[in-house]
This record gives structure tokens, C-alpha cells and sequence, in this order.
């Protein structure tokens, strides 16, 4: 029984391997099925898969996305986030996510406006990057363009190893599905879902009708768990509206957490935020990155809120400016 | 699974999309029950138009008819022997029907039809539409003592009494004699002489012919007698005419009383042989001074005329509440003026008795057909050929104008009819199907169907149109939530999947209610015509124009399958354009409107 909801869980992650990536797009470095992994707060396997059940090639790449420790027995987390990403851990100086002069520009009309001009970025294996910039400087684009929500004009966009920006459709989408999870500004939670279906999105989505009903308790159980890590565990059953700003980032980040990515890509989380709820959220994502060493993105315009971040770099003129 | 999600909370959530619900529901409701009632009408009125009429039919184009039917019918088994059942010839010739109520004369244009009723109900369901139950059984053209139906046997049980046929029959004719009678002793009788013991004489004649069937056994009033000598003095008798000859056609009613055989051509008729026949030791003593003496006195009492079936609708009408009232009942007599089969045609009349009424429902049919045993029509028109001698009945042999053919079960009739018209030479005979003699109104049905149901089909298309602009509206409406989903991974074939989604559950449940509704409606539809008369104070359905009691209605799985089809198909049509849209959509886009 156990295995089998294991592997249930396996199936999200599974479905985006590095091998369907094409040849021509592994420019930089080579990577393997086994070589990554991530941290696993979303739907953590509660039970270690038996090496005695993966002979074929895809149950073993399956088992080692799935699951980081390689097989080896992890006992039920109370509190999923002290589990940290290994890969990450072991090789700090590993780039993530990589950015090669990018460019993009908007046109209006017959006028061209360059938004970035060449923007070149490595983002290290759990590292918290703040990317700080005036408002229309292009903070947002370059995070679409890093999150593959649109596609540059130039330039190339790398995930451990891999060219993703010009992946086609359906790649991009697992890869946002499964790899980066997002959150905005605006929340963006669905109206018409409560709290806790928002959060089941992603699931929902990564999986199909039939997989997401078979595995429906295990992923409600992830859910729950991460919206109790949020603090909001009294509330699965509200409707956004009926949620406080603070709630709904908090919410938005649960769900932006509940497949697993190994990249949170933040898009002024706290702007819409008061001072005290605002660093409320920020210390959320302070904690995540320190305790599951998950790779975070994030873009701001408020140096206050950057200072948190283990790096930070400025956007200006439509090039990244220090370090 | 979130395509399911939010499609059901989309479904939940946007009232508006209960609009194109409801306008889906609507029509599919309303086609379902126009095509249910459309098509019952339309099978009922076949089952009408063809119940009278025979498959096929073979007529004259000249009304004085052609002679020899059976080599004719030997010609018509050799060109199409295997699809016939049976066949029988008949006179067709139009007419006047003349008979007298409440002191008026009431006149109706009529079709005379000469049947053989041993034949005729091999070749159409004539007999079935009679209204006496031995008729019924084995047709006659004899009156019958009663027990003619005092309802509509087809009628189900909303059929309207008939009270006035209770009478009909022998009991009625006796009845309007001795009224007819003691009316005349009352207003003139008195002066009258009296009637000269010439009639009973001539009467027991008459039954010993073997005209009348059922002799009635009441003793009769003193008042008949009188009565009965009343014709005889040439007083315009309301119901039976004064003229002694009785069935004799009336260019030979004047009083020095033609011999048999006279008018040029016209044939020999079985009464004037009768009256022959009267010994003369019975004759009337006073013959040399009453004019009219020769003939046997007809006693209306005791004797009919040649028996006529009438279109019941000729015979009564219907008041507002749809009970029928009759004019006359079987045992009233009629006139009937038609054209005489002489070059060039001339008019002569008869007097008939009422033997029953027939209803087919056809109100066409009803209201213009009468039904007259063919020998006798034949006789009264000078269709006897002398020359031609039936090898049968070692008599003369009688023309014909028209062959009624029964084809087989499946046989196809346009085959027969085409292959009729190559044989007869289409100068001198006309093959018509029962089709093409009602080409008109059944091509009428059709194409009233088939214009309801396009317009109809129209109206959930317009529906369509209606999910198209509000899928549009909530398409715009979720943006944003659009580009989240895309951002959370969603591709947008789910993204399409989803609006699709919307729309085919969209179709299900407005063609799933309408659906219901509909056949609800189909089933209560007599109720709700009730219902709709008196709300509006208007009879939606009045059953005195149609030819049913009730509203017919047939549910055809097949069309209902179309039906639903069609409208879930609609609306999953006008839902790709805004799902593509949808799909579309840049997710950065999406995001950035805020």
C-alpha cells in the first residue's frame, strides 16, 4: 500500500525527466537522469521505495527525482521543511538557474521599447537572489522570461544545465509545474476554489483525472500539511475573498510549494503587503530557503526587503549592475 | 482533474450561464414536442388519408366509364400480379346530395361512390370506419334495425356521446313516418281521400323482392295509413318523396309513367321490372282514373330505397363543445343527383335511404364521399352494356370508371402505378397512388416539419450564439486566472479543455432538462391544451377542425437522439472560439492585466 501511493507521488515529478530534454539544448553541462533532485516539501514520500522494485530505467529515475535520499529510508517528517534539498546542499556552487544576455523588447506601435538589453544572471543551488529594480525596469520581465511565461527576443535561459527557453509548449509546462514554483504580487489565487483547492492546483494540474482521484488523499494530506506550515490550516475551506492579504500570499506560497519545485520565482511578494504582514512573508521564505535550502528568486523594488536575501543584484537600464 | 473543477464551479458560479442553459433547454424542449406532435399528426393523417383510399388506384379519365372491368383487372395482374392483393371496380361521379331537414332543403356537393360491397373491403378499410358494428363486421346496403353506435368507436374515451343514433335505424324511419303522417292528418289530411287498398298489396311485393332485409315486425298505428297514402296523391313528402316509382330516377317521375327500358339508352332498372311484374289482378282497382295508379305504392315504413353511405361529417355538425349533432340518421331518406352516362350526360336523381354513416376522420373524405352499391348507380346511370354479357351472373355487364387496388404488405406503389400508367393509355386512364391523390397536403405536412424543425434548429443555434458571447465575456472575465493557471503549468489544450468542458456541460444540462421537459410536455400535452383553453378562454385544440379527439404524438428515439445531438454539438461548437482564445492567450499577458 505504501509503495504504491510512493509511487503515485513519484508520478508528478517523474513526467518531467531531464532525458526528454533533446541533445542540442545541453549546451553547458551535461546532466543525468540521477543527478537531480530536489527538496520535497510538497508531497514527501512517506515511505523510502524498496530497492528491490525499480529494475527498469524509468523506476529508477523515477525513485531518484522523487526521492533524494537515493533509496535509503527517510522516516515521516513531522515538519517536512527541516528535510533539506541535498543536491544543493552538497554542491553549493552548482548554478541552478542561468540566464545568457538576454533581451527582451515590447513594441508599441512602431515604437520598440527594449525592456532588457542583455541581461546575464546565474542563480546558485539555494541561494535567495533579490533582484532589485526601479518600477518598469524590467524586474517582472526577466522573471517571466527566467520562469518560461515568455520567451526572450535573445539570449538563452539555463535550468541545471539545460536550455529551457525554447523548449517547446509542453515541456515549459511541466517544467513550471514541476520544477519552479511561483508567486505574485497580486496572489493570483483562483476565485472560484477555496483555499485548500487552491493549493491542490498544481496537483491537479501535473496530474491526470484518473491519477488525481487514485492518489486524492495523499495529496490532500500534502496540501493540508503545507497550508498548516503556512499557518493557515483553519482556513482550507475559505474562499480568497474571504482571506486577508497576508493569508493569500501565504496561500499562494503554499501552492507554489505543493509539487515540489526546486526554484521559487517571487515577483514582489510583499508589495501589496503592509510592513508587519510583509515581513511576516518574508521570514516564511527566509525559513524556506535556509531549511529546505530551496533556490529563491526574487524580485523587489524595496531594498529593505532585499537586504534579506543572500544576494542581491540591481537591475538597471535593462542590465544587471553589481552583485 | 482542474478542468472538471473549474468547470463545475464555473457552472456554479456564473449565473449567466444559466441564459444559454435555459435557452438551450427551451429548444431542445420545444423541437422535441413540435417533432413528437408534427410527426402524430402527420402518421395519423396518413393512417386517415389511406384508411378510405386504396393503394393504387386505376380511373377513367371519361366519367361514363369503359366496360369490361375484368379484363382490365386480368391486364392489371399481368403487369403487376405479384404486388396485388385484391382489386375491385368501382363508379366514381360527382354529385348532389339533397336532403330535407327541419322543413329546408339542405344541399351538399358530393363524390358518388359505386361500390361492390362484398369486394370493397378487400381493398381499403372502408368497413372499419362504419358505425354499425355488424357493418362493420360484413358490410351491407341494407338498413339495420339499430344498434348503431352511439359514440365514436375510434375515438377513445374522450369520444362525445352521440344520443341521436340511438334511434337510428328502422325504428327512426318508422318514427318519421308516422310523424310525417299525423302531421299531414293534422293539417290535411282529413280532406284527402283515403288510400285505396292498392298499397299493402304492392308493399308485400316489394318485400318478397327482397329489398328490404329486415322487415319490420311492429304492429303500426292507425295513423299509418293514412300516412301512407299520402305520397300517392303527389304531396311533397318531407323525408319521402311522393313519387311511387321510389328508387326510379326521376326524369321518369311524370305521371303517364315511361315503360322500362325508355330514355334513351338508359338502362333497365330492377324496380321498373318489379313493377312489371305486378300481377295485374293486384293493381289498383281505380287505375283508370288516378294517374299513377300502375306503380306499387312504396311504404316508407316498411321498405327503403337503395341503401347510401354518408360521410358523417356531411350528415351533422359539431357544436362549440364538440358533441356532434346529426341532420339525419340511418333510416332518413336522401336524394342524389348525378350525371347520367349518356353522350351528352344528362341529370338524373335518385332517392336513397341512410343505411349507416362512415368516419374515417378525414374531414375531406367525411364531408364528400357517399357510398352507393354499384349495380344499382350503375343501372340509374345507363352503365349497363347490354352487348357485354358477365359470364357470371348471365347478365348484363356494368361499365366502370375506376379500379381500386390493394397492393401487397411492402409492395411499392410508385412501382405499380408507373408500371399501370405504361400499360393504360394515359389519354384514357389515370394510376395514382394513394399518396398522389393527397401529394398536396401530405408534401404540406412534410414540409411544415421540415420548416419547424430548421427553424426551430435555428433557434438553439441563436442559443449557441449566446454561449459563444458569454464564454467570450468570462473568457475576458478570467484572464487573469487564466495566466495563473498557465503559470502553475496548465497547457493550453487543458486551458481549452476546461471552456470545451464548460460548453459540453453546458449542452448536457440544457439539452438533459429540455430533454425532460419536453417529453413531459409530450406526455401532458392534451392536459396543457385544456389547460392553455382555459387560461386564454380560447380552445387550443378544438377537436371539431382536426379530425382527433386528442393531440396525437409520437416520440421518435431517432429524432430525439438528433435532437440532443445536435444542441450538445452547438454548444461545444460555440465554445471552441472562446476556448481558443483561452488557449491562446500569452500568460504574461494575462498576468500583467491587473
Amino acid at each position: 500500500m505504501n509503495d504504491e501511493l510512493a509511487r503515485m507521488f513519484a508520478q508528478p515529478s517523474g513526467t518531467f525527466r531531464p532525458l526528454s530534454f533533446s541533445r542540442k539544448n545541453v549546451l553547458r553541462r551535461d546532466a543525468t537522469a540521477s543527478e537531480d533532485g530536489g527538496p520535497h516539501f510538497g508531497i514527501p514520500p512517506d515511505e523510502p521505495l524498496e530497492s528491490d522494485e525499480g529494475n527498469s530505467p524509468d523506476a529508477q529515475a523515477d525513485r531518484s527525482e522523487t526521492c533524494p535520499s537515493g533509496g535509503a529510508p527517510v522516516p515521516i517528517d513531522p515538519v517536512p521543511f527541516s528535510r533539506p534539498a541535498e543536491r544543493c546542499v552538497d554542491r553549493p556552487e552548482e548554478h541552478q538557474l542561468e540566464a545568457i544576455g538576454l533581451a527582451k523588447s515590447y513594441r508599441k506601435a512602431s515604437v520598440e521599447i527594449p525592456v532588457l538589453k542583455g541581461v546575464n544572471l546565474d542563480v546558485r543551488c539555494g541561494e535567495f537572489l533579490a533582484i532589485v529594480g526601479q518600477s518598469g525596469s524590467g524586474k517582472s520581465t526577466l522573471l517571466h522570461l527566467l520562469g518560461t511565461l515568455d520567451a526572450p527576443d535573445d539570449g538563452s535561459v539555463f535550468f541545471e544545465g539545460r536550455r529551457i527557453d525554447n523548449l517547446p509548449g509542453i515541456e515549459r509546462d511541466r517544467l513550471r509545474n514541476q520544477r519552479f514554483g511561483m508567486i505574485f504580487q497580486f496572489y493570483h489565487l483562483l476565485p472560484e476554489l477555496t483555499t485548500l483547492e487552491n493549493v491542490l492546483a498544481p496537483l491537479m494540474i501535473g496530474k491526470s483525472v484518473l491519477g488525481f482521484l487514485r492518489a486524492r488523499g495523499t495529496c490532500r494530506a500534502a496540501a493540508t500539511r503545507l497550508l498548516d506550515l503556512v499557518g493557515l490550516s483553519h482556513r482550507l475551506k475559505h474562499r480568497p475573498r474571504e482571506l486577508s492579504g497576508g493569508e493569500m500570499q501565504r496561500a499562494a506560497i503554499a501552492r507554489a510549494l505543493v509539487a515540489g519545485p526546486q526554484l521559487l520565482l517571487a515577483d514582489e511578494p510583499t508589495g501589496n503587503l503592509d510592513r508587519s504582514t510583509g515581513r511576516e512573508i518574508l521570514e516564511l521564505l527566509c525559513s524556506l530557503n535556509r531549511q529546505q535550502k530551496l533556490t529563491i528568486v526574487m524580485v523587489t523594488h524595496d531594498h529593505a526587503i532585499a537586504d534579506r536575501a543572500d544576494r542581491v543584484v540591481c537591475l538597471v537600464d535593462g542590465r544587471i549592475k553589481g552583485a | 482533474m482542474y478542468k472538471l473543477l473549474l468547470c463545475l464551479r464555473y457552472l456554479r458560479t456564473r449565473y449567466i450561464a444559466l441564459a444559454s442553459i435555459l435557452s438551450v433547454m427551451l429548444g431542445v424542449a420545444t423541437m422535441i414536442v413540435v417533432n413528437s406532435v408534427m410527426s402524430g399528426f402527420a402518421t395519423e393523417m396518413q393512417n386517415r388519408i389511406h384508411g378510405i383510399l386504396s393503394d393504387v388506384v386505376l380511373e377513367v379519365r371519361n366519367l361514363s366509364g369503359v366496360p369490361d372491368a375484368p379484363w382490365h383487372m386480368e391486364q392489371i395482374r399481368r403487369v403487376a400480379g405479384d404486388s396485388i392483393e385484391g382489386m375491385t371496380a368501382t363508379v366514381v361521379v360527382p354529385g348532389m346530395l339533397n336532403f330535407r331537414y327541419a322543413d329546408q332543403w339542405i344541399t351538399r356537393q358530393v363524390q358518388i361512390i359505386g361500390i361492390d360491397e362484398s369486394t370493397q373491403s378487400q381493398v381499403s378499410d372502408f368497413s372499419r370506419y362504419l358505425q354499425h358494428p355488424e357493418n362493420r363486421e360484413k358490410m351491407s346496403f341494407e338498413l339495420r334495425d339499430g344498434g348503431y353506435d352511439t359514440r365514436d368507436h375510434q375515438g377513445g374515451p374522450e369520444a362525445q356521446q352521440r344520443p341521436q343514433m340511438r334511434k337510428a335505424g328502422w325504428d327512426h324511419r318508422r318514427m318519421v313516418t308516422e310523424l310525417q303522417a299525423f302531421n299531414r292528418t293534422m293539417s290535411e289530411g282529413p280532406a284527402l281521400p283515403r288510400q285505396p287498398p292498392g298499397g299493402p298489396s304492392a308493399q308485400g311485393d316489394m318485400e318478397d323482392a327482397g329489398s328490404v332485409a329486415q322487415p319490420p315486425s311492429a304492429v303500426r298505428s292507425s295513423l299509418t295509413q293514412p300516412g301512407a297514402a299520402v305520397p300517392q296523391v303527389g304531396t311533397k313528402a318531407p323525408d319521402q318523396p311522393s313519387l311511387p316509382s321510389g328508387r326510379a330516377s326521376s326524369p321518369r317521375s311524370a305521371p303517364d309513367g315511361a315503360p322500362p327500358g325508355d330514355g334513351g339508352g338508359n338502362a333497365l332498372r330492377s324496380e321498373d321490372a318489379m313493377r312489371d311484374a305486378t300481377p295485374p289482378d293486384l293493381a289498383d282497382p281505380f287505375a283508370s282514373v288516378r294517374p299513377r295508379s300502375p306503380e306499387p305504392v312504396f311504404n316508407p315504413a316498411k321498405q327503403q330505397h337503395t341503401g347510401a353511405v354518408l360521410g358523417i361529417v356531411m350528415a351533422s355538425f359539431r357544436r362549440p363543445g364538440g358533441e356532434e349533432s346529426f341532420l339525419v340518421v340511418p333510416g332518413d331518406d336522401v336524394k342524389l343527383t348525378f350525371p347520367t352516362a349518356g353522350t351528352p350526360p344528362k341529370i338524373a336523381y335518385g332517392d336513397f335511404t341512410i343505411v349507416d354513416f362512415y368516419e374515417c376522420k378525414m374531414a375531406e373524405y367525411d364531408s364528400s364521399f357517399v357510398f352507393v352499391p354499384i349495380r344499382e348507380l350503375q343501372e340509374m346511370r345507363g352503365m349497363i352494356d347490354p352487348g357485354v354479357i358477365d359470364p357470371k351472373t348471365q347478365k348484363p355487364m356494368g361499365m366502370f370508371n375506376s379500379i381500386q387496388i390493394k397492393l401487397k404488405p411492402g409492395a411499392d406503389g410508385n412501382e405499380v402505378r408507373d408500371k399501370l400508367a405504361a400499360t393504360f393509355s394515359r389519354e384514357l386512364y389515370v394510376a395514382q397512388t394513394w399518396r398522389d391523390k393527397q401529394g398536396a397536403l401530405l408534401a404540406a405536412v412534410q414540409m411544415e416539419t421540415a420548416i419547424l424543425n430548421v427553424l426551430l434548429f435555428l433557434i438553439i443555434a441563436v442559443s449557441g450564439f449566446g454561449i459563444l458571447a458569454i464564454f467570450f465575456m468570462i473568457v475576458v472575465e478570467k484572464t487573469r486566472d487564466i495566466g495563473v493557471l498557465k503559470s502553475l503549468g496548465a497547457s493550453g489544450v487543458g486551458i481549452m479543455g476546461i471552456f470545451l468542458s464548460y460548453g459540453l456541460s453546458l449542452g448536457l444540462v440544457g439539452s438533459g432538462v429540455g430533454l425532460a421537459l419536453g417529453l413531459v410536455i409530450v406526455h401532458h400535452v392534451n392536459d396543457l391544451a385544456v389547460l392553455l383553453g382555459k387560461i386564454t378562454g380560447k380552445p387550443v385544440f378544438d377537436p371539431s377542425i382536426y379530425y382527433f379527439y386528442r393531440i396525437p404524438t409520437i416520440v421518435d428515439p431517432w429524432t430525439i437522439t438528433w435532437i440532443v445531438a445536435g444542441a450538445i454539438g452547438i454548444a461545444v461548437l460555440a465554445s471552441v472560439l472562446p476556448a481558443l482564445r483561452a488557449a491562446l492567450l500569452r500568460p504574461v499577458e494575462a498576468l500583467r492585466y491587473e
